[in-house]
């Protein structure tokens, strides 16, 4: 018990000194390590997201083929069962669709374009989110009243209907006829402009206590200008709440983004996410191919899952009253 | 009271405006409108004409108010794709979507509010822990998987319910209903549970833990101690001061029920607004867009307001919450 504390009271060179395993020590140490390995469930959703990340990031070292290359398809190849049912054809372990295409070749670089928008999405919204909060819970006054208005009425919509709008306005002013890049960057923003709002809230909340605390009247006192004030010592105070909505906003982005595809205002044919190989497998469902949008559905199914369990398990990890 | 009534009411008509004046900018902004309308060779002097037509060399803020005035009079312009009044499209489609987001609805209520209580009730039970893990899945999975595993379960293997379309409708002056024939019934049964899945688990997550607590106040412990029988303490008076918060959250949820029968809508091609608004963002058809942003909002602001308000009459503890300066 007594070990478990000795970091915080290690003298400032000394601990300097060893910074490098006294991290990972004092991380071990930690509460949050300590329910994390008390919770079979979370060690096995943190697995499972780990593993489906690996998969993103080694899709082309994994893959039998690049399924976004039509000159690497072809149609002799096409509409083939998974490996283990009768039909089934090696390298195809999951079977191919229409095109000739590798279903678990898709899969893999489908995940990573699915991870990819909903990562880069879950940043946009909190840069977004975060800024916002701070200034308005810092600044308050007017400012505050106009930044949370917006939120609130932004609130009752739900983010998919933003979603949407954002995605229709953009191929507008844009042009119908988007390369694969540019869809992917109007996806982002989409979703940027589609969640910022929680983090505006929490952020806000967090400053207006945090404001009236001592040690910003101090900072307040030397003379620190008040950009520099949020981000150092205000911002870090907040971040734990942070954690938790950006870790569940993850799961969400990541629906956001498969529901665009599948609904056709996401990203296309040639490039698809997990969401497009949905919508182009349901078509070939009632052919009796069940196995081009079982297996990219079960993916989604199981990344979003883990996700949500991960997020469940932060948030009760990370709350004082349930300890 | 009145007050509080008629503030909550300019805030509400203050939405109302702000959504107005983003639906305006872009049908104004967001594409020339003269260019979907024309043909690619229309020569330069026949375009100022069709822009003098329409009104678009005026001031902005005239556009904005002619725009609004329309509006006003539900009069959202003509669809690019239809070549339709946009509101004659989605009055010929609102009947399916508002039947289907009620059916959803119902159907997330009674099932919501039983297992909620049979889980709050028996909490350690195999039913229990069956249910919960079927809230998990409402929550995790994406809606669109849903309607794809329950078409290929009763639709595709079983043969038991179509896969697509309203079945046959009876028209009932402008209203279409699909509630009066068998084949109407059969086709609402899947969009239903798939458009209600999602607002089932968020009512038995709020019944269960405010069963919870209720069941754990002073006046559920007194109605023992008086010998009423478990029945009555249960569902006399603990079920019933549950209610309140329920209804309110399935008020509330009915705006977000009509904005996620979009999915719902595009999986089972369910012919309703929300798909109408899904082919005009693929299609880039913006007076649909506008007309339907102005449409749903105007349906949420109506429900938050309405809401809002009856929540105050019911609970007068509120009222003093209300007064106090925000």
């Amino acid at each position: 018990m007594s070990d478990a504390v000795v970091p915080h009271r290690v003298e400032p060179n000394a601990a300097a000194a060893r910074s490098g395993t006294s991290w990972l020590k004092r991380a071990l140490d930690s509460d949050i390590f300590y329910s994390f390995r008390r919770s079979r469930m979370t060690m096995v959703a943190a697995a499972i997201t780990v593993l489906f990340f690996l998969l993103a990031i080694f899709a082309s070292q994994l893959s039998v083929q690049n399924p976004f290359d039509p000159a690497q398809l072809q149609l002799m190849n096409s509409r083939i069962s998974p490996l283990w049912t009768a039909d089934g054809q090696s390298p195809f372990l999951l079977g191919t669709d229409e095109q000739g295409r590798d279903v678990f070749s898709a899969i893999l670089y489908g995940l990573r374009i699915s991870l990819v928008v909903g990562v880069l999405g879950v940043i946009l919204a909190g840069t977004l989110g975060i800024t916002l909060g701070l200034i308005a819970g810092y600044v308050g006054g007017a400012v505050d009243g106009l930044i949370m208005r917006i939120a609130d009425v932004q609130l009752t919509f739900p983010a998919i209907l933003i979603a949407l709008l954002v995605n229709g306005v953009a191929k507008s002013v844009l042009g119908n006829r988007l390369d694969a890049m540019s869809t992917l960057a109007v996806l982002v923003v989409a979703i940027g402009l589609s969640f910022w709002v929680q983090y505006a809230r929490t952020v806000r909340g967090s400053v207006m206590v945090e404001k009236s605390k001592d040690y910003v009247a101090a900072a307040q006192l030397i003379g620190l200008p008040a950009p520099k004030i949020m981000l150092r010592h205000v911002l870090p105070n907040t971040m734990g709440p942070i954690l938790v909505i950006a870790t569940i906003n993850l799961a969400l982005a990541i629906i956001t983004e498969a529901t665009l595809s599948f609904l056709g205002a996401g990203m296309p044919d040639t490039m698809p996410s997990l969401g497009t190989l949905i919508r182009i497998g349901n078509n070939y469902l009632f052919a009796g191919e069940w196995w081009i949008v079982a297996f990219p559905g079960i993916a989604l199914a199981g990344l979003i899952l883990s996700i949500n369990l991960l997020g469940d398990w932060l948030r009760d990890a990370l709350n004082p009253k349930l300890r | 009271m009145l007050a509080f009534t008629l503030r909550r009411a300019i805030q509400a008509i203050g939405v109302m405006i702000a959504v107005g004046v983003i639906a305006f900018s872009m049908f104004r902004f967001a594409g020339d409108p003269v260019n979907q309308i024309v043909s690619l060779d229309t020569p330069a002097a026949e375009r100022e004409a069709v822009r003098k037509s329409l009104g678009l060399d005026d001031p902005v803020p005239v556009q904005f108010a002619r725009y609004f005035g329309n509006a006003v009079q539900f009069k959202f312009g003509v669809s690019y794709q239809f070549r339709q009044p946009v509101s004659n499209l989605l009055m010929e489609r609102m009947p399916a979507t508002l039947e289907l987001a009620a059916c959803a609805t119902v159907l997330a209520m009674v099932f919501g509010i039983l297992m909620g209580v049979y889980s709050a009730l028996r909490r350690d039970t195999i039913l229990t822990k069956f249910f919960q893990a079927v809230s998990l899945i409402g929550i995790s999975l994406p809606t669109f998987l849903i309607g794809i595993l329950l078409i290929y379960l009763f639709s595709v293997t079983l043969g038991w319910l179509p896969s697509f379309g309203r079945g046959d409708v009876v028209r009932i002056g402008w209203w279409t209903t699909g509630l009066l024939t068998l084949s109407g019934l059969k086709a609402l049964i899947m969009p239903s549970i798939t458009l209600g899945l999602f607002q089932m688990t968020l009512i038995m997550r709020l019944v269960r833990a405010e069963m919870l607590e209720v069941l754990r106040t002073d006046y559920i412990r007194f109605a023992r101690a008086r010998g009423l029988t478990t029945r009555a303490i249960h569902f006399g008076h603990a079920l019933k001061n549950t209610l309140v918060p329920v209804i309110t959250v399935a008020g509330l949820q009915f705006g977000s029920v009509i904005a996620f029968a979009i999915i719902t809508e595009t999986v089972f091609q369910w012919p309703g607004m929300g798909l109408l608004f899904v082919q005009a963002v693929q299609n880039v058809d913006i007076p649909i867009m506008a007309a339907y942003l102005l449409m749903v909002s105007l349906i949420f602001v109506t429900i938050n307001l309405v809401v809002d308000i009856l929540y105050t009459i019911v609970d007068p503890r509120l009222r003093s919450t209300i007064s106090r300066p925000a």
